[in-house]
């Protein structure tokens, strides 16, 4: 039991990553009938931001910027570097979607793919031929011992990832259902060309969901670097893909079916992993994906169809 | 001059839609287009509200500006166009609510919105109990009517029309046009294009008659009604 327990605990964290992730690629094709698979590389560029970010920040707090116990220096950091890396990771997204994708809106589908794999492998490559080949590695804001729980070993990192995730989902699900912003994206998502009779700019909405997505990967990478702290340009890759899929099985623009979804991989790859030789693990988690998909082509909460008609 | 349209040409791909057509609209009036199937009604209207690239050698004003250096959602909150779109495209994900709260999504003024809301539901009562059910599970007149008062809440000076009488019985039809024309004398002018021309041709105090991308014939209603070639054609004999 304690054993199930502790895979739980760590099978949350693990999808706290990929659902966070995930909704930034739901959210953008939902809107904007795109896969931006230069995604995975935002939440890279996230976590780098991220990076410098909190490493400034205990800088000046080192040479005396700020004197408070270390335990509220970190917490401080933490939220600060959570605040600033979301707002500028939000606006990489932006550049993304206004110097990649704009131009490309009305081409063939493909080609706004492409771009999208074209734009990740220059965020990469860039990284690599700005910041050299050398791993960096993420300051750790979370110390603190790990606490038994009937058997269960829980980390103070492990609570705040979980918690700090849940809340920015949260967060999301009350703008998009309660805000005239989030009104304007559910209605692009639902029929894009008529939505500038309403007065509604399709770019300002459009730059919206790329700002908003990429804020939540900035999220996820700091969460991630401190869970995992060693940062490299092509962290997003494979990363990137797996909440991709996690995007798709949680079905077409479904907030919480990316946020659920995302929770489930982490479940499979921490359950088959727990139980079998890690080598197998994504296998047999993707396997298990593709017998989803198979029985659930449009994904648990996706809607069969669409309205996007030429007016 | 409120809507002034010169040489209006516009060509999807390859074929060409209309064929520069000029004509204009006055003030509180309102004006109906009239043409069979494939006319080119619905791309006048979206042309004008910005839908759509025009060709060169097309000049468009309203109230004096040039329409041609607005984007499509500034035609709508700048200008004050509001166009209901042929088969009236609601957001059937939103409620009743949320479609007339999106059109006001560009307006700054909440006092306006929520006289224009009001206003909207004292035309269309049967809005008002509905207004937290989703559009998609209106009945077909009461989608046309929402349609119809998403335009109002978005824009008021200029109301482009296309084809309202699709798919309505003739009794609530009727009660469609009543509530446009009350809209009208509030001092919304209204360009109206129909399949349907005799509704039209009665609703309208002026008429175009609009021919495979051109415009062949244009008059008062009542000429327009009269005129044996529109009888022939448009008015079953
Ligand atoms: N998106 C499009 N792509 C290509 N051709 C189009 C497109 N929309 C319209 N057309 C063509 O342009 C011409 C005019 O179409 P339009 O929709 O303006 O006609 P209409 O007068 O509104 O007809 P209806 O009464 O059937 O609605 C038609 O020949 C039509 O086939
Ligand atoms: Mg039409």
């Amino acid at each position: 039991m304690a054993f199930f327990m502790q895979q739980v605990v760590n099978a949350l964290q693990r999808g706290s990553f990929y659902a966070l992730i995930a909704l930034g690629y739901s959210m953008v094709y939902g809107v904007l009938m795109l896969f931006n698979f230069a995604h995975g590389d935002v939440f890279m560029v996230g976590a780098y931001i991220g990076f410098f970010v909190s490493s400034g920040l205990l800088a000046l707090s080192a040479v005396g910027f700020l004197s408070l116990p270390t335990g509220v220096t970190l917490a401080l950091v933490l939220v600060l570097t959570l605040i600033i890396s979301m707002l500028l990771n939000s606006v990489v997204g932006m550049l993304v979607e206004r110097i990649g994708y704009r131009p490309l809106r009305g081409a063939p589908r493909a080609s706004a793919a492409i771009t999208g794999l074209m734009i990740g492998i220059i965020l990469e490559t860039s990284n690599l031929a700005l910041l050299g080949a050398q791993r960096r590695s993420f300051p750790d804001l979370i110390p603190g011992e790990t606490i038994h729980v009937l058997g269960v070993n829980i980390t103070p990192k492990k609570i705040v990832i979980v918690a700090v995730s849940l809340l920015l989902m949260f967060g999301l699900h009350l703008f998009v259902r309660r805000t005239k912003w989030g009104m304007a994206m559910r209605a692009m998502a639902y029929d894009y060309v008529v939505v500038p009779l309403m007065g509604v700019s399709i770019n300002t909405i459009a730059l919206l969901t790329f700002g908003l997505g990429s804020a939540l990967a900035a999220a996820a990478g700091i969460l991630y670097g401190v869970a995992y702290p060693v940062l490299d340009p092509y962290m997003g890759v494979l990363f990137g893909w797996k909440a991709f899929v996690a995007a798709i099985v949680g079905g077409r623009g479904s907030v919480l079916g990316a946020g659920l979804a995302g929770f489930l991989l982490g479940f499979i790859e921490i359950f088959v992993a727990a139980f079998l030789p890690s080598t197998m693990r994504d296998l047999i988690a993707f396997s298990i994906i593709l017998v989803i998909l198979t029985f659930r082509p449009h994904g648990f909460f996706g809607e069969p169809y669409s309205a996007q008609l030429r007016l | 001059m409120l809507l002034s349209v010169e040489n209006l040409a516009v060509s999807y791909d390859r074929i060409k839609a209309l064929h520069g057509i000029s004509f204009e609209v006055e003030e509180g009036e309102i004006v109906c287009i009239i043409g069979a199937n494939g006319a080119g009604k619905s791309t006048t209207l979206r042309a004008i509200s910005r839908m759509l690239p025009v060709e060169k050698g097309t000049r468009m004003t309203f109230g004096g500006q040039d329409l041609l250096s607005y984007p499509a959602d500034k035609v709508v909150s700048e200008l004050g166009v509001s166009h209901v779109p042929e088969g009236r495209r609601l957001f059937a994900n939103l409620t009743v609510m949320e479609n007339l709260k999106l059109a006001a999504f560009a307006r700054t003024d909440p006092r306006g919105i929520e006289r224009d809301m009001e206003r909207v539901f004292g035309i269309f009562s049967r809005l008002k109990e509905r207004i937290g059910q989703k559009a998609g599970t209106l009945s077909g007149g009461e989608q046309q009517m929402l349609a119809v008062g998403r335009a109002l809440v978005s824009a008021r000076r200029l109301m482009l029309l296309d084809e309202p009488s699709m798919g309505l019985a003739p009794l609530l039809m009727r009660s469609v046009f009543e509530a446009l024309e009350g809209i009208n004398r509030e001092g919304t002018t209204i360009l109206v294009v129909e399949q349907n021309a005799r509704m039209a041709l009665h609703f309208a105090q002026r008429g175009y008659v609009l021919e495979s991308g051109n415009l062949v014939l244009e008059g008062r209603s009542e000429e327009l009604l009269a005129n044996p070639e529109v009888k022939a054609a448009y008015l079953g004999g």
